[in-house]
């Protein structure tokens, strides 16, 4: 064989293995995380271990739409992951656990289903004692309809219930707001001189002495990005994914978790007094806690902390009541 | 305007004569087409920001279509790297013409296949397809690989390049369009060929193969079926092939009588007005259809887009043709005239390519930096963000794009109906009238 042709064939053969194996070793070498819309897999990996105390490098990329990641129960900003592109995020974990991650913009109809773990290995710091959830300690059927036995005729405006409440000294302790529901402290005003629509305006008072601005606001912002889409901008039930959930049915349901008697609920009125004036705060919490078991609602208790459940349920009750004049 | 030989120019005589410079380009084409694939398959699946999509269907279909068929003719075919790993098997050689053919099969490819059929039913397939092929990098990928082994698996049955001859999507209308351009590969004088023993630019010397595009360069008449390979500038020992300039489309003045040739103006004429319509279009259901391949929807626009081509456009073109009361066959006035439409429908493409190209061409800056989107900054443009390109001038372009491509296809008209003799008016309203109704779809 020629000189030249040997040669040629060397490059060649050269080229060819560099073509193919260079793209090869970066490929391998380049652990990221990429995100789907559910329906396509979302997070693939989708369980990441860490160690307590050791930066957790992540990078991140979209197949499909913008998502966005997040931790549950830490305290993070969430990260932009856009079609195409290489998010990084280094995080640090104080505490063993297993993390939840989930999926911050409403990237599609299974959005919601868009979770993984973070397995957090190693000894804890500062052990933290557990207590059950309120509703757990209160042995309340959250499943069991609590529906309120009358109904106030427009939304009960705080403003008007302030001067009422301060006339007949009327107070409600944080326990009590916690525990009771509208409707309850409502009917243990009964025997107070107001009228109905005064006593309901004095229970929108109570309600509102019970939260403050800021945890309204951290609740209006959790509202936005993680249940508006489904309940609506207003609470009414009526989100973009709404109907879509509605359509879907079953099937969506099902090929999601393979179950074979799953019903699609629509998602709850938050502007119906009926429902929301007889749960209480404890009620509602083990809702977002637990999540729709069967319905489309998932569990949010891996992902709030619990101050955030509480501000959350301060601001859903915002629907009902007139907190402003 | 007469034809200038640029084989004369000793620089370019021995640059095509070497096989090193072309050898050259070939290694970088293949690296490139490998990493093409690679990138399909293992890179981002968002289009937008993969290697494949926007290097083959951006970048290099700009350069494809708005200046190496133009300009160039088969100039792409020269430097593909499709064909090499096949040729090199079948010859095995990479360089030099070997002493001994390895055995293969090297059958002759059937007779009922030798015409460019496959290519008309290869390229529809994609165009069908197109919608998921150009925007979904895991399947062109694997077309980009398929057409590759498809090239390796003829090389190894049958003779010369058959893949490229007659298969190859894109060789089927680069073929057709590379009659307009302005360089082509000929022979000096037919009377040194006449004498000429052996014929090793058809049948191979120890100088070089015989060519692999089964054509015999003592006969060659148009650009058509010559891959501009330069083989036998190699192989022919009396000197006798040039390169040469010439005005554009002269090898359309003597208009083929080919069926397949015809409907594959058709195919391309009809293909640029539907993607204008699908892709640039308003309408909505449409755009759905082709992109939701399978469903119900879908096949409706196959069948559209199907009946657009072989029935409507055609039909009508037939209908001109009945007008003209010719002594000749329809069919032989049909392949003729339909010459005319063959710088309309490059015109056609230009004219679409260019709003394609333009809106698209910042995801070439983007995915050059990171071509696998695994996250790398290589030349600082990662995030370039998207943004149309040169925007003033994609009007006024088409525009000149469309009627000049009238104009010229107005003027082969009239030469190939006073070749077969009869009237090139329902020619050029026929070019006319798709003329508006392309206006209409892009402006
Ligand atoms: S015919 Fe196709 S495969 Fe062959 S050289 Fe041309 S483009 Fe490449
Ligand atoms: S080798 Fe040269 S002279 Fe001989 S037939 Fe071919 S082109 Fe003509
Ligand atoms: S050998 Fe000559 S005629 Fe044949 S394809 Fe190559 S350049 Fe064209």
């Amino acid at each position: 064989m020629k000189r030249s042709e040997l040669l040629s064939r060397i490059i060649v053969t050269v080229a060819i293995v560099g073509a193919i194996g260079a793209p090869l070793y970066f490929w391998s070498r380049t652990p990221l995380i990429h995100a789907r819309m559910a329906e396509n897999g979302g997070w693939s990996p989708d369980v990441i271990q860490a160690e307590v105390g050791q930066p957790l490098h992540l990078r991140f990329t979209s197949d499909d739409v913008v998502h966005g990641f997040a931790v549950g129960q830490m305290d993070m900003p969430s990260v932009d992951v856009l079609p195409g592109k290489v998010a990084d995020i280094s995080l640090t974990f104080d505490e063993p656990g297993i993390y939840t991650f989930y999926c911050t913009r409403w990237c599609g109809l299974n959005h919601w289903r868009m979770r993984g773990t973070i397995e957090v290995a190693g000894a804890s710091t500062s052990p933290k004692p557990v207590s059950p959830p309120l509703y757990v300690s209160l042995n309340l059927d959250i499943d069991a309809p609590h529906d309120a036995l009358f109904i106030p005729d427009g939304k009960p405006s705080a403003v008007n219930g302030q001067s009422l409440a301060m006339s007949s000294s009327i107070s409600l302790s944080q326990e009590d707001y916690f525990t009771q529901s509208p409707y309850q402290v409502f009917d243990e005003l009964k025997g107070t001189s107001l009228t109905d629509e005064q006593r309901w305006d004095a229970v929108a008072y109570l309600w509102q002495s019970n939260t403050t601005p800021e945890s309204l606001a951290n609740g209006k912002q959790l509202y936005a990005q993680n249940c508006a889409a489904c309940h609506g901008e207003n609470g009414a039930g009526d989100g973009v994914f709404a109907n879509d959930l509605n359509e879907a049915g079953e099937a969506s349901m099902q090929t999601m978790t393979g179950a074979h008697d799953m019903v699609m609920q629509t998602p709850v009125d938050f502007t119906d007094p009926t429902r929301m004036l007889g749960a209480s705060p404890a009620l509602l919490q083990g809702k977002i806690l637990r999540g729709g078991m069967g319905t489309g609602m998932p569990m949010w208790g891996v992902i709030f902390t619990e101050e955030q459940i509480w501000d959350l349920i301060a601001y859903i009750y915002s629907f009902q009541f007139e907190y402003t004049k | 305007m007469a034809k200038i030989e640029l084989t004369r120019s000793p620089f370019i005589k021995n640059a095509l004569k070497s096989r090193y410079p072309q050898l050259a380009v070939f290694i970088i084409m293949l690296v490139g087409y490998i990493f093409a694939i690679l990138a399909g398959l293992i890179g981002t699946p968002v289009g937008s920001h993969n290697f494949s999509i926007v290097f083959v269907w951006i970048a290099w279909w700009a350069v494809l279509i708005l200046v190496a068929v133009p300009f160039f003719g088969r100039g792409w075919c020269a430097v593909c790297p499709i064909p090499l790993p096949g040729e090199w098997l079948q010859r095995g050689a990479i360089l030099s013409p070997p002493g001994k053919r390895p055995k293969w099969l090297n059958l002759r490819v059937p007779k009922m296949f030798r015409n460019i059929w496959m290519q008309n039913i290869s390229f529809l397939l994609l165009a069908l397809f197109s919608s998921v092929l150009l925007t979904t990098p895991n399947i062109t990928g694997i077309v980009l690989a398929a057409m590759l082994f498809a090239a390796i698996g003829l090389s190894t049955i049958f003779e010369r390049c058959a893949f490229c001859r007659y298969l190859c999507p894109v060789g089927g209308f680069i073929g057709l369009y590379s009659q307009t351009a302005p360089i082509e590969l000929r022979i000096k004088d037919k009377q040194v060929c006449v004498q000429c023993e052996g014929k090793p630019c058809y049948n191979g010397s120890e100088l070089g193969y015989g060519c692999p595009w089964d054509v015999f360069p003592g006969g060659l008449s148009k650009n058509t079926y010559c891959g501009l390979c330069m083989e036998c500038i190699r192989t022919c020992p009396h000197d006798n092939i040039a390169v040469n300039l010439r005005p554009f489309s002269a090898d359309l003045a003597k208009p083929s009588t080919r069926i397949d040739e015809a409907f594959k103006a058709f195919i391309m004429l009809g293909s640029a007005m539907i993607y204008a319509g699908v892709l640039l279009g308003p309408w909505g259901a449409f755009k759905d259809a082709a992109y939701n391949v399978g469903t119900s929807a879908w096949f409706m626009y196959v069948i559209i887009f199907l009946a657009i081509i072989f029935g409507i456009l055609p039909g009508f073109f037939t209908l001109g043709i009945l007008k003209t009361k010719s002594r000749l066959p329809v069919k032989h006035c049909f392949a003729s005239l339909a010459t005319a439409l063959i710088p309309l429908g490059l015109m056609f493409w230009v004219a679409f390519s260019l709003s394609f190209v333009l809106t698209n061409a910042s995801y070439i800056v983007a995915a050059l930096s990171d071509p696998l989107g695994f996250g790398w900054n290589l030349f600082g443009t990662t995030n370039t963000a998207w943004q149309p390109m040169l925007t003033s001038i994609l009007a006024p372009g088409q525009t000149l794009a469309l009627v000049g491509g009238l104009i010229w296809s107005a003027r082969t008209a009239q030469k190939a109906s006073s070749e077969i003799n009869i009237s090139s008016i329902p020619t050029i309203v026929y070019s006319f009238i798709l003329t508006l109704v392309m206006f209409w779809l892009l402006l």
